[in-house]
């Protein structure tokens, strides 16, 4: 059976639950082989192994981690060129799709991103699913060419536990000078906010111009369902929370099974980011805001007194 | 320093965008201009040439007739000449042609010291350009730039991923995109947009790059769109006004969902 490649995303060896989706449609397409760049390959076998990975390449020159993208890709181009994969698979982030995009060239390969959706095409190949326009159209495309490499989506794909052997090899990886040539000088961890990542989140609370700048009520209630907070563009423009949390067209993409927005009137440039969740609800001081179109349950009213009252209202239920 | 901009345009995103029969994006059903975040990335050149030694600031796009209003847009703001690769066989190019087509459009500009993007069009929405620009033309990528300096003929970076901020550094030349973060593009002051109407703009074709038609297009894209589909609107589900228990309504509607 051809491999697929799936690229690790990890930070230190703490393996992302992007990682176990991608693996879960490698699967699909063949027998999944994971690459994992950078240190912590012993707190990732467990989960690698947890999630189907058959083989680990392992590439530890710290020459790759500390210079942006292009190693990896040159790494990811080395391996396509030796196992001929079926698919190549990479996380949707800025990094995921970079990568990708300089692996199509190098090996001329088809290139979809931000898939949805990923499965082997008949007679050959991989059909891909996406979401484009702000969630008003469906996509589906196949891609033949070489070794397709697909970008997938956060929380679309299903995970699925299958029991790998992650058998581990060592990759050594020779550089070109044009690899090492955008150096990686310093990185500042962020820090940990308690709360899930907002693109892994299955529920994410939002909120906007509506706070006034007094994301408390917002908070506790995404605390009380433990959920991730997320923020929309006037929210971050104001200074009143970072643009990591912005949700919408120049920020992430969230599709949560629950998507609460507060105080967000819903303009386009935020529903870009969002549009996709299945359940959608709203609180919003203005009956005529477009976010109401999009709502499976709205509130007229006010979120500083309806977002206390429900936080508690949930509180009380959990007991 | 020599700055080529890459800018595109594209339907506007207010609007109800759509697909033409062959898949292909329709780019004449609804106004097109100039992509909103490319803007930055006029805005990223000039404030470089203003606070350093001058030079100049090319804009470079290719595209339909219509997308030269992406280059006068540059030209009002401030930018000094514009570049339109024009040709028919374009039409339907994948991320891949378009990068080669505007990789032999900047070899063919010369010697410059940096190329700058936006993050992303706002119609594809692929973010891969940049990346492979900087792949085709063996120049370093420093690419999501919310904070951009360049001294001694280095490029200094501040790009900000969901788990750690970065500062990435490449000497010159280099392919920079910047994000939405890193200015506030000016609005073309009345001064500019009588300017830009004197300002030189070339038309080049595929000839003009030795770029071939069967490199390009549709037929040559490495990916299939088998189908598009509008998706129904979201019905619109039940809106409630508060009236003192409106919380409690939210509650009890996620514990219905078994979100509680």
């Amino acid at each position: 059976m051809a491999e697929v490649l799936v690229l690790v995303d990890h930070v230190d060896g703490t393996v992302r639950k992007t990682t176990a989706e991608l693996l879960t449609a490698a699967a699909r397409l063949g027998e999944p082989s994971a690459v994992f760049v950078g240190t912590g390959f012993e707190t990732a076998k467990d989960a690698l192994a947890q999630y189907g990975a058959a083989k680990v390449y392992r590439v530890e020159d710290p020459a790759v981690t500390d210079h942006l993208v292009a190693p990896t890709a040159e790494v990811l181009a080395q391996l396509v060129g030796q196992a001929s994969p079926a698919a190549v698979l990479l996380p949707s982030s800025a990094e995921g799709k970079e990568i990708a995009a300089r692996l199509a060239i190098k090996t001329e390969s088809g290139l979809v991103t931000d898939a949805t959706d990923v499965q082997p095409g008949e007679g050959g190949g991989v059909k891909t699913v996406q979401s484009v326009f702000a969630g008003s159209y469906t996509v589906t495309t196949s891609v033949t060419k070489g070794s397709p490499i697909v970008t997938v989506k956060p929380n679309s794909i299903p995970v699925q536990e299958a029991a790998g052997a992650a058998a581990d090899e060592s990759v050594t990886v020779a550089l070109s000078d044009l690899a090492t040539a955008a150096k990686i000088v310093d990185r500042k961890e962020k820090a940990a906010s308690g709360r899930p990542q907002l693109t892994e989140a299955a529920i994410v609370v939002s909120g906007g111009r509506g706070t006034g700048g007094d994301f408390g009520p917002v908070e506790q209630f995404a605390d009380s369902l433990g959920a991730a907070v997320g923020a929309s563009r006037a929210a971050v423009d104001a200074g009143w929370y970072p643009h990591s949390s912005q949700v919408g067209q120049t920020g992430v993409q969230v599709s949560p099974q629950l998507y609460v927005a507060a105080g967000i009137s819903g303009a386009i440039q935020h529903r870009a980011g969002m549009q996709t969740s299945k359940t959608i609800v709203a609180v919003n001081k203005d009956p005529e805001a477009p976010i109401f179109e999009l709502v499976d349950y709205g509130i007229v009213g006010d979120l500083f007194t309806v977002l206390p009252q429900a936080t508690e209202a949930v509180n009380q239920r959990k007991g | 320093m020599n700055i080529v901009v890459c800018v595109k345009y594209v339907p506007d995103a207010q609007s109800d965008r759509s697909f033409k029969a062959d898949n292909t994006t329709d780019r004449e059903a609804v106004d097109g201009l100039l992509s909103e975040l490319d803007e930055y990335a006029v805005e990223a050149a000039l404030a470089l040439n203003e606070a350093g030694d001058g030079g100049e600031v090319t804009v470079l796009t290719m595209g339909p007739e219509d997308a030269a209003d992406a280059i006068k847009k540059g030209l009002q703001m401030g930018a000094d000449k514009g570049v339109h690769v024009l040709d028919d066989a374009i039409a339907g190019s994948d991320a891949v042609a378009s990068s080669l087509v505007l990789a032999e459009a900047i070899k063919k500009l010369g010697e410059i010291d940096l190329v700058i993007t936006g993050l992303a069009s706002t119609d594809a929405a692929m973010s891969v350009v940049p990346a492979m620009l900087a792949e085709r033309l063996g120049l370093p990528q420093v690419t999501f730039a919310s904070e951009l300096t360049v001294e001694g003929g280095t490029a200094r970076i501040r790009r900000d991923g969901d788990t750690a901020s970065e500062t990435i550094e490449a000497s010159l030349p280099a392919v920079v995109s910047v994000t939405d973060q890193i200015n506030e593009p000016r609005y073309p002051s009345f001064k500019g947009i009588m300017a830009a109407k004197k300002k030189p703009v070339e038309t080049w074709g595929l000839g003009d790059l030795g770029v071939d038609a069967s490199q390009v297009g549709l037929d040559a894209a490495w990916t299939k769109v088998e189908s598009v589909e509008q998706r129904p609107p979201r019905s619109k589900g039940e809106v409630v006004t508060d009236e003192g228990e409106g919380g409690k309504a939210l509650a009890e509607f996620l514990a219905s969902r078994k979100f509680v």
